[in-house]
């Protein structure tokens, strides 16, 4: 999933293709190619209805006998979506786990961040490292690995068994903790490197500066560390929340069969139900309900304008 | 607040330093900072009385930020204590300190408007929003910024964000205020207007100050005392004037003002003059000093505006005077400045008022008498 691409800004227009443009032209050509055309075909194929056919949906047109074309699209499957339960509660439990986990990533990623940020410099290269290690294995294999962990022989339970916590062992495998402790465990990253770019740049002489003017570790922290590090906020929230939203692979495998995630709901219509039709409005709608708070804002930090 | 002079009687009338009995604000007594293996501050111990504007100066990593530091308390002493009004500094974290600093970099932050910077202070003492509104107001009259409460930092030319600096310290009313190069990041005419401006202030609020800078003019401008310091010593306090004439070592001539250092033995010691003998310039009458051994190492300062240049005749006796040729002249205004070569290849910089040459200046390659009176030369054993 890809942010909205900026439109570039407004320049004076000449007739040939500059060197500027030539530069521009290989990314508006991959956005083009790799985002903007298959959305078209996406928006496409939600206009129609299901058959058994192949490619599984109806035309858009039918020509009749003499020559007239009839336009045959509909939006049957946007008024489904609204009016099915089914889909709305998926969309609103796709945003209360991604919204849940982001608030959890941004919790756990935040003393983290500024922990490297703070640390002399050979240690902050390997603690940097340390949070890259992981996208060095499969995403896949850590996921299963997490069942490990979690299932009810798992290392959790049995330690916790072990040394007398608990009685019976905890479910903690096929529940919504489970799909939370996956999502917050394989987008962490996301969320430190981006802080972390921002704290690192905070000029120690600002905190000195509120230490002196009478202010303690505690209201430093909420009164200029935090307010600073807004930006990086954002963009590892951003970074978090919206793979979060259409997350697939890790409800599947760790979630309950009841964790509603429209990404699942996308994969049954797509495969199960060879409703591509419905898919593809699924999908469409998906982007708009990411896109909107992007758009939001991406608005209101422009407005703040150069305040860092 | 009563802004009337009161501040001024203590900075220009009374000199609380010259007074043996006089009870200090802040007593530094021994204080040592260690890096590692690297002394910043070696036992350094220094009295500083109400209402002074106190210069640390000295040459990049001589330790005087350092010491600042210290005293606000972002750095932890090593060893000795900071007594601040007759209160103890240590273990006493910067939040709680009765001081305020203002930051080389000025360290405005840049999400506050100019009026929540300087009202942030007061905000963490838990001033009510009436008397915060007040007291930004009238600091904001005081450093002439009142039409820019509003601004954000980075809308401030650096001369207004220096301000905002001084005025987000001072707010507070602090014990002591600290100021890290304050003048630093100013251009060489707005740095000028503003010493003048950084006094006013300083006399108007009555508040102590210290001040850390590397350039002697500025602390010779603003100070009532001067500390120099190098490689983590105090090599000499005193006023400005002191430091200018009587330096205590070569260091401090050479550092305050420019001079001729002249190498020279000790000949014979007079009851009323002293002669030493010199490689460059022969014998040199010198004004007595206790305690030298004859044939001793020592060395003559003279600055170069203690030196007459003249034609001739020869000039009056009891001045030491030499032959010399003029090799360079340098107009800088209100004087000039001469590179004289002595008899023996010696070169010495001499300077005058242009206005006593006004008819006839002395120029290049000229042949002149040039004179010092004995009483003009420092004689430094160090």
């Amino acid at each position: 999933m890809s942010a909205a691409p900026e439109p570039p800004a407004p320049r004076p227009r000449r007739w040939l293709p500059g060197p500027r443009w030539l530069v521009i032209a290989v990314p508006m050509a991959w956005l083009l190619l790799f985002f903007l055309v298959p959305f078209f075909v996406l928006g496409r194929i939600s206009l129609s209805e299901p058959m058994i056919a192949r490619p599984p949906y109806s035309p858009l047109w039918e020509v009749l006998a003499d020559g007239t074309r009839v336009w045959l699209g509909n939006l049957e499957n946007y008024r489904l979506l609204v009016e099915d339960t089914l889909y709305r509660n998926a969309y609103f439990s796709s945003i209360r786990i991604a919204a849940v986990s982001t608030v959890a990533a941004l919790l756990i990623g935040y003393p983290m961040a500024y922990y490297i940020a703070r640390a002399p410099e050979p240690r902050r290269t390997i603690l940097l490292l340390l949070i890259i290690l992981p996208f060095w294995t499969s995403f896949l294999l850590r996921v299963y690995a997490w069942i490990g962990f979690l299932q009810r022989e798992g290392l959790i339970n049995q330690a916790l068994l072990g040394l007398g916590i608990i009685d019976a062992p905890l479910r903690m495998l096929n529940t919504d903790f489970a799909v939370y402790i996956g999502i917050v465990y394989t987008y962490l990253p996301f969320m430190i490197l981006p802080l972390y770019a921002n704290l690192v740049k905070l000029d120690e002489a600002f905190l000195e500066a509120a230490a002196d003017l009478g202010a303690g570790p505690v209201t430093t922290f909420f009164t200029v560390t935090l307010p600073l590090s807004l930006p990086g906020i954002v963009a590892g929230c951003m970074l978090v929340f919206i793979p979060a939203i259409g997350e697939y692979v890790i409800p599947e495998l760790l979630g309950a069969s009841g964790t509603l995630m429209i990404g699942r709901v996308l994969w049954n219509e797509f495969f199960s139900a060879n409703d591509w039709t419905m898919a593809a409005a699924v999908a469409v709608v998906m982007l708009f309900v990411v896109v909107a708070p992007i758009m939001w804002l991406q608005a209101r930090i422009d407005r703040q304008g150069g305040g860092t | 607040m009563n802004l009337a002079g009161k501040g001024r009687d203590l900075a220009a009338d009374t000199r609380p330093w010259r007074d043996p009995s006089a009870e200090p604000f802040l007593r530094i007594s021994a204080l040592t900072k260690r890096f590692d293996d690297f002394t910043a501050v070696d036992a350094v111990s220094l009295d500083i009385f109400r209402g002074e504007l106190f210069c640390l100066l000295g040459g990049s990593g001589c330790g005087k930020s350092t010491l600042l530091r210290m005293l606000a308390g972002f750095e932890e002493p090593t060893a000795g204590s900071i007594v601040l009004d007759g209160r103890p500094m240590q273990g006493v974290p910067p939040h709680r300190r009765p001081t305020n600093m203002m930051f080389q970099s000025y360290a405005l932050f840049p999400h506050m408007k100019v009026e929540r910077n300087i009202a942030y202070g007061l905000a963490r003492e838990g001033v009510g929003r009436a008397e915060q509104a007040a007291r930004v107001a009238e600091m904001l009259r005081l450093v002439k910024l009142e039409r820019f409460a509003t601004r954000k930092p980075h809308q401030l030319s650096g001369g207004q964000r220096q301000r905002v600096a001084l005025a987000r310290a001072l707010v507070k009313r602090p014990k002591l205020l600290l100021l890290d190069e304050p003048l630093g990041a100013l251009d060489k005419k707005l740095r000028e207007e503003t010493q003048f401006e950084l006094i006013r202030i300083q006399e108007t609020l009555g508040i102590t100050f210290i001040v850390v800078t590397h350039d002697q003019d500025e602390a010779m401008t603003i100070a009532t005392r001067i500390g120099v310091m190098h490689e983590g010593h105090i090599v000499q306090i005193g006023e400005p004037r002191e430091i200018y004439e009587t330096p205590v070592n070569r260091f401090v001539a050479d550092f305050i003002g420019s001079v001729n250092l002249i190498e020279a033995r000790v000949d014979a010691a007079a009851p009323d003059a002293m002669r030493v003998i010199t490689d460059d310039l022969g014998p040199v009458i010198v004004p007595p000093m206790a305690g030298l051994r004859a044939g001793q190492q020592v060395w003559l300062a003279l600055r170069p505006e203690s030196i007459r240049l003249g034609r001739g005749p020869a000039p009056e006796p009891g001045r030491n005077h030499l032959q010399a040729v003029v090799e360079e002249v340098g107009y800088v205004g209100h004087a000039s400045t001469y590179r004289l070569r002595a008899a023996s290849g010696r070169l010495l910089v001499a300077s005058s008022p242009n206005r006593l040459h006004d008819e006839d200046p002395i120029t290049w390659d000229e042949r002149v008498h040039a004179s010092f009176a004995p009483a003009a030369v420092r004689v430094l054993t160090e």
